[in-house]
């Protein structure tokens, strides 16, 4: 009795559990493109009423709301996005996968696990604190410790934007040099290479791909995120000339500006523009990165 | 898989990127009663605050919710129709009351000058300049202006080695901001690019309290120990004026300016109820309260 209820029961559930899986995949696909659709449309008819795509990639001059005239130049934006990610990335990444070469193969298993624990807790702070600690901390170091006027501006922001990413890294990278067989190490030992020589000539080689990925997912994070970067870099229009400039990034300036700007005028539309820049940047490095992959997997399978 | 995992990372990162334009709310939760809302100008968020707190007191049924974000904001807020009032710490453009009335069925925005407010100019309390006209300001923040070096007003200021002024600024969201260039660039000059925009008025002081090299503006009640204010003259060679209750009131020093709430049409019964309490003593007592300067006194 009891078991033919349990056969009926699991009759539905096993469809119904699948569907909703299934459901779950397909979902993303969806809400990825709802949002491209959302954000085109709010942005379209910027390019119809009034918005000059010239002055818009070659203006340094960001002031939307002015009433003299308004500018909607973004090249000092852009600068200030690519000048911080690009600091970000040149600490996070040796950083990063310098983290994950330690954890995954130079240390005891006990302290691996302690590692890991530390680092991922890194990336579950949220990313206001984060903005507070730039402000608060590094501010006055930097000012000390350069002499610059202030201390939030782009090496802040690097900083902070790097200890974002490198748990990231670290625990995609960590997973990418497990992911390869053991296999591999014997064999490299057997033939007498140094513990460095399997990392180096061994281990990156065969987990390229995974090594990638984690470095475009720091990446990802350090192009998108906002809080932090809002309250560490400074948030002034400016195309920097040092590490020690402040500079304003595109995210901030979507986060500081929509709310004032009134729905569908000019100033509205913009900013929708620039976050559909913002979401071809992102594919475009999504992209480059599978090709890269791709390219890389072909020809190891040839 | 990856693919979808780069993608959640650049949604997530999007959409708190869009939400992040929503202001903090320092609601009370709703009650049975009516509820106001106010919504606006980062410089009165505290006054405004108190006067949602101790009105509770008096009408325990009405529920006063307040959220900042900066005038540009509450009044954007009042031209869609969302809010009861609009904190502003500047008057309202000729277009932005065109397009309230337009949007509430002809009938004009109304204002209400609720507080006066002397525009402080703060610097490092290290800093040995004391005074200040409207001409050096205008230099220092104005579009093509020739001063960014403390040396060119005269002064060394102590721990701030490169010698450059680190212009402190608000967000164009702001209200302070929009009214700091009328008074002081004029009408047809922009801010010079590269100031360091703040989005609260608390964060400019706290920045400038931290950093020597910085000069930075705000309201008067958010004056602390780190800064000091700047007295200011209209003109060169005019005595300079310190900001303080007296000289907001007699409008001589130069920056004085009134702080507004403002209602889409007719305020509803409940909402002129909590307006004539706040023109009322008790309700100006707070204003004092907060640090700025009651409308009682004003002639």
């Amino acid at each position: 009795m009891r078991q033919r209820v349990a056969r009926g029961v699991s009759r539905w559930s096993e469809p119904i559990i699948e569907w909703t899986i299934r459901l779950c995949g397909w979902s993303a696909i969806f809400f990825v493109f709802s949002i491209l659709f959302f954000v085109f449309r709010e942005a379209a008819p910027a390019l119809t009423s009034g918005l000059s795509l010239k002055e818009f990639f070659t203006s340094q001059n960001w002031r939307p709301d002015s009433t003299i005239r308004p500018q909607f130049g973004i090249v000092a934006l852009l600068a200030g996005t690519t000048s911080v990610t690009l600091l970000a990335m040149a600490i996070a990444v040796p950083g990063g996968l310098g983290a994950a070469i330690f954890v995954s193969e130079y240390c005891a298993p006990k302290t691996r696990e302690a590692l890991k624990i530390v680092i991922e807790f890194l990336a579950a702070i949220p990313s206001v604190v984060w903005g507070f600690v730039g402000a608060m901390v590094l501010n006055p170091l930097i000012i000390e410790a350069t002499g610059a006027p202030i201390g939030i501006n782009i090496l802040n922001g690097g900083i902070i934007l790097a200890l974002m990413s490198v748990p990231i890294i670290m625990s995609v990278g960590e997973d990418a040099f497990r992911a390869v067989p053991d296999t591999y190490r014997e064999a490299a030992v057997a033939l007498g290479a140094s513990r460095w020589q399997i990392v180096y000539k061994v281990l990156l080689p065969a987990a390229k791909n995974g090594l990638l990925a984690a470095v475009l997912l720091g990446v990802g994070r350090a192009v998108g995120e906002t809080m932090a970067v809002l309250m560490a870099t400074g948030h002034a229009v400016q195309v920097p000339h040092s590490l020690l400039d402040p500079v304003r990034t595109l995210t901030a300036t979507i986060a500081a500006e929509l709310g004032e700007t009134v729905e569908g005028g000019l100033h509205y539309r913009v900013l929708f523009v620039i976050g559909s820049l913002l979401m071809l940047m992102t594919l475009a490095v999504n992209l480059a990165a599978d090709v890269i992959v791709k390219g890389i997997r072909g020809r190891q399978d040839a | 898989m990856r693919l979808a995992a780069i993608a959640l990372v650049a949604m997530v990162s999007l959409t708190v990127a869009c939400s992040g334009g929503e202001r903090r709310e320092a609601a009370s939760a709703p009650t049975t009663g009516a509820v106001i809302r106010i919504t606006g100008s980062d410089t009165m968020v505290n006054l405004v605050q108190a006067w949602a707190e101790n009105y509770k007191k008096k009408r325990p049924d009405v529920s006063v919710q307040v959220a900042g974000g900066g005038s540009g904001v509450g009044i954007a807020g009042l031209i869609d129709g969302i809010l009861d009032l609009a904190a502003s710490s500047r008057e309202m453009e000729p277009a932005e009351i065109e397009r309230a009335t337009q949007k509430h069925g002809g009938v004009k925005p109304k204002e209400y000058a609720v507080a006066l407010d002397a525009l402080s100019v703060y610097l490092h309390k290290d800093n040995p300049i004391a005074a200040m006209a409207l001409a050096d300001l205008a230099e220092i923040y104005g579009d093509k202006g020739t001063i960014d070096k403390w040396s060119q007003l005269g002064a060394t200021v102590p721990g701030c080695a490169s010698g450059t002024i680190v212009r402190v600024g608000r967000q164009n969201s702001s209200g302070t901001y929009v009214y700091f260039r009328e008074a002081v660039l004029g009408r047809q000059r922009e801010y010079k690019l590269g100031s360091i925009d703040q989005s609260g008025s608390k964060d400019v002081v706290a920045l400038v309290g931290r950093t020597p090299c910085a000069i930075g503006y705000s309201g008067m009640a958010y004056a602390t120990p780190d800064v000091k204010a700047l007295e200011l003259a209209k003109q060169k060679g005019q005595p300079p004026v310190a900001p303080s209750n007296q000289t907001a009131l007699d409008k001589s020093y130069p920056l004085a300016r009134a702080l507004y709430l403002y209602s889409p049409a007719e305020p509803k019964p409940h909402v002129k109820e909590f307006l004539d309490w706040v023109l009322s003593p008790d309700g100006q007592k707070i204003v004092t309260d907060i640090g700025f300067v009651s409308v009682q006194g004003r002639t």
